[in-house]
Order: structure tokens, then C-alpha cells, then sequence
């Protein structure tokens, strides 16, 4: 039998907050990271490579954009089982579920929300099957944390439009077929803009030797005079507004994604304690492993039920983006201080390929970072505390 | 082509067990459920007929409404409709009955079932049912193709392997290889699932044939003795006295 099983941290009983239907959803996820991603991941990662076979899979399994109703090819699940299937996905790796997350929050969102019904035939079904990729296109060299001073420029030339600029650190770029582009307009209003591949003067090179999610693909967007048929603009939207709402998408299954990471280095390092004999007894029944799995455990359960609470909120429609921010930002410096204890705790072989742990602490150190930066978060939480934005 | 497809609701193979009631129960808590495998990868063969050809596939556990999410499962894997006949499956025996009685009123083509259920590993549904309905049994199989009005199927045997066809309608106990590997439910099955019928019907009146006394856990193991390699007489000391294996 090739099952494998996995039991997830459930201190707090969060498993009874879920249906069945969620825990479904769940199971089935965790069987294909189990299965498909497992067993290479470490090997794709170390060399630096994208396992592509994956896009079909997770199309199959029905990982991207499951929320998207069922007309447009998607299964129409919840916010929350969206989330469970991020958490699943990063237990196996925080590239893997960059991949979902792009497709899903960040070019298959922004086309149901903001396009117009032929433009939503055109591409959501392919996407939900993984016959098409995206990539989302918003930062750029000189504007992080800073998007509404964009230079990507969007000239109206009459019968089309002409779009020049670049873009950066724009994870799938190089193997997209499309991209949702963002760009001031001849008014400097930020417009949404479907880029296909192929188009003349558009170009998407891989950003190399990264450090991190090394089994994710990473590059820039390069448009040199780019000819945009008008149809290929998202006609219900206009501003910085329509972006924003992607990034809330995508930081609210981030939240819940490094769980998973979070609990695959919990479970390794909580197994190793128990194996690992130093002095003749377990390495576990020293009182410093114990406090720092105790630790671990308490703010995975921590972060869990946040999660659970930000999916309910979101499934009601009540959930703010200050209360996103705060749950990725919580949730990922969670993650990434339980890699690097967990990976304390496993000594000299934490380093290893043979463990999850460095990967994971290693891809997290991106995750800290993008989507909104850890800093930029807090600063959010700050603001809608006292009114005064600290980064305008 | 009518399939029906018998599914167990057993403890996850990695759950740690702690019986209750002297031995007869074990504590649920925290325990996860899962379909037995060798019946997930018969379930799997089946969908396989269907879509190759026509028909409808039934699943059906006898068990109380805990075990729902786990045909909710199977229906999500992609059968059409499935049975939970509401009782407590004390034994081979009164499960067996229950599914014969649903059997008899439906008139099923192929009757799956794993070779064993991963919790108890009886090993006697499929046959039992088969003998009353006065069908044949064949058992342990793995691999299945339907040719026309009979399936040839492959039974595994010590050190080989057995081809044989029958008619319909027959049991047949899945085991590893009826599949490749057991299908994964995916997001839209998922919600397709939520609307098929699972139906509840009570139990037939059947006698008990066994009565379980308790269950017993194996003898933790002992811990490791390390012996340093210029140290033989230790070694046989042990051996002679502590293991007695001398």
C-alpha cells in the first residue's frame, strides 16, 4: 500500500471547527503532497529546478482557484477550504503553494472579480485545469512596498494600447502563458491588463540562483512596446484598489499555508527527539528540547486557530485586510522561528537533505518577505489602530 | 453494468489504539477513519470499468452515521450513490447478511470488496456473501477486465499467479495491484459528492455467529541491550539467561 499517513498538531481540537467536507478536502491534498510531492521535492529544490508536472496535477486535483464557482471549470469550494488546501500544499513545499497561490489569488481572482464574462470563458477554465499558467505582475526594481509609484506605463493609442515597463520578482513569469499585469494609464490611474505570452516586445526571463524556493520559478516582465488588443484590459476595475484585493487574497492563503510548513517541521523534529539517544535516553526527555517543542506546538495551535477564525470571517464576507495582514504577518514569523527551533533541535543533521527543515526555513525566508513585507504588515495593524498611516 | 462496491470505515494504519471496556472497544478519540485501502483501490478498479464503459457504481458500509464522511469519500472518489445500512457491525457475519439483503433487492452485476479490512483483517465478507446468494467468490484479485458477459480476472497465489473468467454476477475481493494506486478525490468531485444520495436503510434482523471476548495489544518491545564487541561472555550470559535463546 503506498497511503501514507500523516496526522496533523491538533492541540486545541481546531479539527472540530472544520466540516467534514473541509477535512475532505484536506485528506485529499495531503495524499497527493504524500504521494507526487514528497518523495522529489528535496531533489527539485536542490537543484534548482520547477517539478512541471505538477501544473496538471494540481489542475487535476482541483488546487487552482478553488473558489471560483463551478461554471468556470473550478469546484466552488470556501475561503476555508481554500486555505486548508494551502496548508496542505506548503506542508509539502512554500514554492509549490506559490505556484497555487499565484494561479488562484492573483490571476484567476482578479479575472472572475474584475473581467468581464468572455474574458472569464476565455481563460478561468483553463487555468482551474492547469492548461494555462499565470503570473501577476505588480512589483517592479524600484517600487516594493511602494506599488502606486509604478512606471509600467499604459498608452492609449487608439484601436490598442501600448504598455511599457518591467516588473520583478514575479514567481511562474518565465513559464506563463499569461500574465495579469498592472500599469498606470494616460490619467496615471493603475489599470489591470491581461498580457498573453507570445505578444511582440514581451519578454519574461528567470531571475537565477536564488536561495529560496528553489522549486518555484522566478523571473521579470519585460514590455517593450507591448501592442494590448482593448479587450484584454479588466474593464471593472480602476486603482490600486483592484491589486490590493489580489495580495488580500493571496496573504490570506499564505496565513494559513505556513501552517503547514510550520507542522512538517514540528512533526519531523518531535520524531527525532524521540529517536535520537544522546547520554543513553532520548533526546526528547531533555528539558530544553521540551521547552522548545512545547513552544513550537503552542504557537502552531496559536496560529491555527487564527487561521480557522480569518476563514470564517472571510467565509461570512466580514473579514478585513488589516486582519489578513495580521494573521499572514503572525502566522509566517511563526512559521519561520519554528523552522529554525525545530531545526536546533535535529543538531547538526537539520541541515540536511534528508530533513525538510532547512528547506522550509529557507523558502519561508521569502515568504517573510513577499506579499506584503513583515514590516509593512505591522505598520498595516498600525494604521488601522490610530488612523495614522506610517508608510505614506 | 450495476457495481457495488463494499467499503470499511477503519482506523487509520498509524492510530494509536487504547481499548475501553475491558479489552471489547477502543477509544475514537483523535482517531482517524479512513476507507480500508484494498476496498479504496477496488473502488478505484470499478470507476475504471465505468468510464471505459456504461453503468452506475453503488458503495455501502454498514456502520453507524460516524462512518458517513468516509462513503461521502468514495462518493467524492466518483461512485454515484451510495447505502449506509445503520447498525453496528459486530461481526462478519451480520455485515455479510446486510449486504446480501441489499444485493438480492438491486440485483448487482459485480460485487467488490477488499481482500481484508485493514482493522479486523477477517477476510470473510465477500465470501460469506457470495455463499448466500449462491454466486461465485473469487478471491484476492488483481487485476480485472470485463470481456463482453464475463470478466477475466488474475488472482494472486503463492509464488504466481491464477487467470480465470466468470459470469455475472460475482464477488470479487480486491487486493493490491486491482489498481494502481487508489484514485484521490478531487475539489470538484468533492462538491459533486455533497449533492449524490446516500441513503440510509435499517438492518435486517441477523443472529450473531461470533461474540468478542476483548482485544489485545502485542507485548511492547523490549529495549535494545548494546554489548561492546570485545565483550562475548556478556553476550552468551545474556543470550542464556535473559533471553533463554541458548
Amino acid at each position: 500500500m503506498d497511503y501514507t499517513a500523516y496526522k496533523n498538531p491538533d492541540y486545541f481540537n481546531v479539527d472540530d471547527l472544520l466540516t467534514d467536507e473541509h477535512k475532505l478536502v484536506r485528506q485529499s491534498v495531503r495524499e497527493w503532497v504524500n504521494r507526487r510531492l514528497k518523495p522529489v521535492i528535496d531533489k527539485y529544490n536542490h537543484e534548482h529546478k520547477f517539478p512541471e508536472f505538477i501544473i496538471k496535477e494540481l489542475g487535476e486535483l482541483g488546487a487552482f482557484g478553488p473558489y471560483i464557482p463551478e461554471k468556470y471549470g473550478a469546484a466552488g469550494l470556501d475561503f476555508t477550504a481554500y486555505g486548508v488546501i494551502m496548508q496542505e500544499l506548503e506542508r509539502g513545499d512554500s514554492g509549490i503553494r506559490s505556484v497555487a497561490s499565484v494561479q488562484s489569488s492573483l490571476v484567476m481572482y482578479p479575472i472572475f472579480e474584475f473581467g468581464n464574462e468572455e474574458q472569464r470563458q476565455k481563460y478561468l477554465p483553463k487555468l482551474a485545469k492547469g492548461e494555462l499558467i499565470g503570473a501577476f505582475g505588480l512589483t517592479e526594481p524600484n517600487h516594493g512596498s511602494d506599488p502606486g509609484s509604478m512606471e509600467t506605463k499604459l498608452t492609449d493609442k487608439g484601436e490598442y494600447y501600448l504598455l511599457n515597463g518591467a516588473k520583478m520578482w514575479i514567481t511562474n513569469s518565465p513559464i506563463a502563458d499569461i500574465a495579469i499585469v498592472w500599469a498606470k494609464d494616460d490619467e496615471g490611474i493603475v489599470r489591470g491588463i491581461i498580457v498573453e505570452k507570445g505578444m511582440k516586445g514581451f519578454s519574461a526571463p528567470e531571475t537565477h540562483n536564488k536561495w529560496s524556493l528553489r522549486a518555484s520559478v522566478t523571473g521579470e516582465l519585460v514590455f517593450d512596446d507591448v501592442k494590448i488588443p482593448k479587450e484584454n484590459i479588466l474593464p471593472n476595475i480602476k486603482g490600486l484598489k483592484g491589486p490590493m484585493m489580489c495580495l488580500n487574497s493571496a496573504r490570506y492563503g499564505i496565513a494559513w499555508g505556513v501552517i503547514g510548513a510550520a507542522s512538517d517541521c514540528y512533526d519531523t523534529a518531535l520524531n527525532y527527539a524521540l529517536e535520537r539517544k544522546q547520554f543513553n535516553k532520548p533526546i526528547a526527555s531533555f528539558q530544553l528540547n521540551q521547552k522548545k517543542l512545547a513552544e513550537i506546538l503552542t504557537e502552531i495551535t496559536k496560529a491555527q486557530l487564527m487561521a480557522w477564525r480569518m476563514g470564517a470571517l472571510k467565509d461570512a464576507g466580514k473579514v478585513t485586510p488589516s486582519q489578513i495582514s495580521m494573521c499572514k504577518r503572525n502566522n509566517v514569523e511563526m512559521a519561520l522561528k519554528v523552522a529554525r527551533e525545530s531545526r536546533q533541535i535535529l543538531g547538526a543533521m537539520g541541515i540536511s537533505g534528508e530533513y525538510p527543515i532547512m528547506r522550509h526555513m529557507i523558502n519561508l525566508e521569502s515568504v517573510i518577505t513577499y506579499e506584503g513585507t513583515h514590516d509593512i504588515h505591522l505598520l498595516i495593524t498600525g494604521f488601522d489602530i490610530t488612523g495614522i498611516a506610517a508608510f505614506k | 453494468m450495476k457495481i457495488l462496491v463494499c467499503i470499511s470505515h477503519v482506523l487509520d494504519t498509524t492510530a494509536k489504539i487504547s481499548f475501553t471496556d475491558g479489552g471489547k472497544s477502543y477509544d475514537k478519540n483523535n482517531i482517524q477513519f479512513i476507507i480500508s485501502p484494498y476496498e479504496e483501490l477496488a473502488l478505484t478498479r470499478a470507476l475504471e470499468l465505468k468510464e471505459a464503459g456504461e453503468g452506475t457504481i453503488t458503495v455501502i458500509n454498514v456502520g453507524e452515521a460516524e462512518t458517513e464522511p468516509t462513503l461521502r469519500k468514495a462518493l467524492a472518489m466518483g461512485a454515484d450513490d451510495a447505502i449506509r445500512v445503520n447498525a453496528n457491525p459486530t461481526d462478519a457475519m451480520f455485515v455479510a447478511k446486510q449486504i446480501a439483503e441489499v444485493v438480492k433487492q438491486e440485483n448487482y452485476d459485480i460485487i467488490f470488496t477488499g481482500k481484508e479490512s485493514i482493522d479486523y483483517n477477517g477476510g470473510q465478507v465477500g465470501e460469506m456473501v457470495a455463499e448466500m446468494l449462491d454466486i461465485p467468490s473469487i478471491t484476492s484479485v488483481s487485476h480485472i477486465d470485463l470481456n463482453g458477459n464475463t470478466a477475466d480476472l488474475q488472482r494472486e497465489m503463492d509464488g504466481g499467479y491464477e487467470k480465470v473468467s466468470c459470469d455475472f454476477p460475482f464477488v470479487a475481493s480486491g487486493q493490491k495491484g486491482i489498481a494502481p494506486e487508489a484514485r484521490i478525490p478531487a475539489m470538484r468531485g468533492i462538491m459533486m459528492a455533497r449533492k449524490k444520495p446516500l441513503k440510509v436503510i435499517e438492518a435486517v434482523e441477523a443472529n450473531l455467529a461470533t461474540e468478542v471476548k476483548n482485544h489485545t495489544l502485542p507485548e511492547p518491545k523490549g529495549a535494545c541491550v548494546m554489548i561492546e564487541p570485545d565483550n562475548a561472555k556478556e553476550l552468551i550470559r545474556l543470550l542464556h539467561e535473559e533471553a533463554k535463546a541458548l
